[in-house]
């Protein structure tokens, strides 16, 4: 009887180690041997450019100053700092050794050639819904960039994330392999949109709050509310705090230019993210916008009319050419500081009836005024959206210095009253926080290129 | 309307509306014309004046947003017969062409040395980023400023004359 029982312990735990040992040991795939040239088909090295571009592939892989794609990157999360890896051809530090199986495991798998388990900072949870031509159009494009020795830093992880095997039950839990099934009752251009925005584009990375394993909570799809490089990320779903609701042809003109009338202008990692789209086919696009429109509720089909009101209920200046402006608001007598400030510094643009991009957007339509956090608006005032090089696009200088703290935090709470909100009851420690460097923020012009503050300029578009 | 602006060390009184730039303020009433109109937008630095030890645009400040702040220009750095550190880094350097730009590189640096005159260079860079010279003597620049760093940390000073 103990025997027995002896032996069937003993095949429940060779059962088990080899269940384990399948889970957590992932073979190393062959290099691609030194010397062997590879060619692409330059349509087909054309088409990964903007698939790279819609998967926003530059934003991590390259830093600031440094070359694109030679990785680096400090991501900070939760469980420690992981550094972006070099995705340039070169042998040594890059994936200049890689087949096309090995680069399509690790978006599909989350496994590097070796057979090391990659941390989901690199989003395959949302690549390993790319087709097998879309990978094999993103390899081409890898493959044929420059070549950069650059070795990247070690991540540093607490015990036990440091440990990438414990990375195979991550995914156990948490990836769900496969392509995406189309919906049924949805456009071909909504279901292409949903393969973009799922898949490649990985917009739930930052808009879709993460659990306490750093997945992302589907329950909460598209909730946004967290703060990535310093600035809040606004929820994509029912929520969006835009007052004039997003439509079709709004969101396809933010993606593609940074910047839509009536609404405000991309800003933070956000630019960086426009930048790229910026080279990518309209229908593509378009077809993103369907769908995150439709997160936030919006009938696809039908277009949304073009608001004539805004949120405080007062109708909207008329829009300008450059050379007639409506004149900048007096300040009124007994005017406190957050209206003095708004009428002497802020008014002459944002008052002022003048299209975007050469005009400031009405604030009471800005989402970051009507978020639910004012840290989008502390940085807007703080460091304003650089220009970019040789691009026409939204500008606003910085104001750092110039406002204080009580006036920085008097003039959150003017914003807020003139858009029919209620005060932000943080807005004192947010402006102190940002003031004092507690609250790190990165700083992106209209182009996606790095300013300050910050380590310096790095163009990220290759 | 009338407001009272601290330059230099000094109040002075001054009749204009309170969405008056500062700028306009500085040249055109207290008749100090080292910072200078370039943009009008603060995209290039060429008003770049010091308030509260922090650089800013006097372009886009109003002077509403002053009362009780100190601001200081390249006036407040020095004069011709006893020139500042910043300043006479600048001359040792040559670092002027047109020098239109250089009042404001001169304060954006200033404030940075004040608060770290060993600034290193990446550093330098980074803070005088917002400031454009289209003449092109940026290595001059660059070199005064480090200059100026030296000249500080010798006289133990923190960069007024």
């Amino acid at each position: 009887m103990l025997r027995r029982l002896l032996i069937v312990l003993v095949v429940v735990v060779i059962l088990a180690g080899a269940a384990f040992f399948s889970l957590v040991y992932k073979p190393a795939i062959d290099a691609v041997p030194p010397g062997q040239a590879q060619t692409f088909d330059t349509a087909l090295v054309a088409h990964g450019a903007e698939l790279a571009a819609i998967g926003d592939c530059s934003s991590c892989h390259t830093t600031a100053g440094g070359k694109p794609f030679a990785g680096g990157l400090a991501v900070p999360t939760p469980f420690g700092t992981i550094y972006s890896s070099n995705i340039t051809p070169d042998r040594a530090t890059g994936i200049g050794q890689w087949s096309e199986a090995a680069f399509q495991r690790a978006l599909r798998e989350g496994v590097d050639r070796d057979g090391n388990f990659l941390y989901p900072a690199f989003p395959f949870d949302h690549f390993t819904h790319v087709s097998d031509d879309d990978i094999n159009a993103l390899y081409a494009y890898f493959m044929t960039r420059q070549a950069v020795n650059a070795p990247s830093p070690a991540s540093v992880l607490q015990f036990p994330y440091s440990i990438r095997q414990a990375m195979a039950g991550w995914d156990l839990l948490f990836l769900k392999k496969g392509p995406l099934q189309p919906v049924a009752d949805q456009s071909d251009e909504w279901n292409r949109g949903r393969y973009l925005a799922e898949g490649l584009g990985h917009c739930a990375a930052c808009h879709t709050p993460r659990n306490q394993l750093g997945a992302e909570d589907s329950s909460q799809q598209f909730a946004g509310g967290s703060v990535i490089d310093g600035w809040y990320v606004y929820p994509l779903d029912k929520n969006s705090p835009a007052p004039t609701k997003w439509d079709v042809a709004s969101l396809t003109s933010y993606l593609k230019h940074g910047f839509a009338q009536g609404h405000g202008a991309a800003a933070g990692p956000m630019a960086q993210v426009t930048a790229n789209l910026a080279g990518v086919n309209d229908a593509d696009v378009k077809a993103i916008a369907t769908y995150v429109a439709s997160q936030m509720g919006v009938d696809s089909t039908t277009p949304t009319p073009a608001p004539t009101t805004m949120a405080a209920g007062e109708p909207s200046p008329p829009l300008n050419s450059g050379d007639s402006l409506n004149l900048p608001m007096t300040v009124p007598t007994g005017a406190d500081i957050g209206q003095t400030v708004f009428a002497t510094a802020c008014s002459s643009c944002h008052t002022a009836g003048r299209a975007q991009p050469f005009g400031g957007v009405d604030l009471r339509q800005s989402s970051a005024v009507n978020a639910d956090s004012p840290q989008n608006v502390v940085n807007m005032v703080l460091y304003g959206l650089p220009a970019s090089d040789g691009k026409v696009g939204p500008i606003m200088p910085s104001f750092a210095g110039a406002l204080d703290q009580g006036q920085l935090v008097a003039l959150l709470g003017y914003l807020r009253s003139g858009a029919g909100k209620s005060a932000w009851s943080d807005a004192a420690t947010v402006v102190a926080d940002t003031l004092s460097g507690k609250t790190a923020v990165k700083s992106y012009s209209a182009d996606g290129i790095e300013r300050v503050p910050g380590a310096g300029n790095a163009r990220t578009t290759p | 309307m009338s407001i009272t602006l601290n330059v230099n060390g000094q109040d002075q009184t001054v009749n204009a509306d309170p969405d008056t730039p500062l700028l306009y303020a500085l040249r055109n009433d207290l008749e100090l014309n080292g910072p200078k109109f370039g943009c009008g937008l603060g995209q290039c630095g060429a008003c770049t004046v010091i308030v509260d030890g922090k650089p800013i645009f006097s372009c886009l400040t109003p002077i509403a947003v002053l009362e009780g702040k100190k601001i200081r220009t390249v006036e407040g750095l020095g004069t011709v017969e006893k020139p500042g550190p910043m300043q006479q880094a600048f001359i040792e350097e040559q670092a002027a062409q047109c020098g239109y730009c250089i009042p404001g590189m001169m304060m954006r640096a200033q404030a940075l040395l004040e608060k770290n005159p060993a600034a290193t260079e990446t550093q330098i860079r980074t803070a005088l980023e917002p400031n454009l010279c289209r003449c092109g003597t940026h290595m001059r620049i660059l070199r005064a400023v480090k200059r100026a760093g030296e000249l500080m940390q010798q006289a133990g000073t923190g960069g007024n004359a």
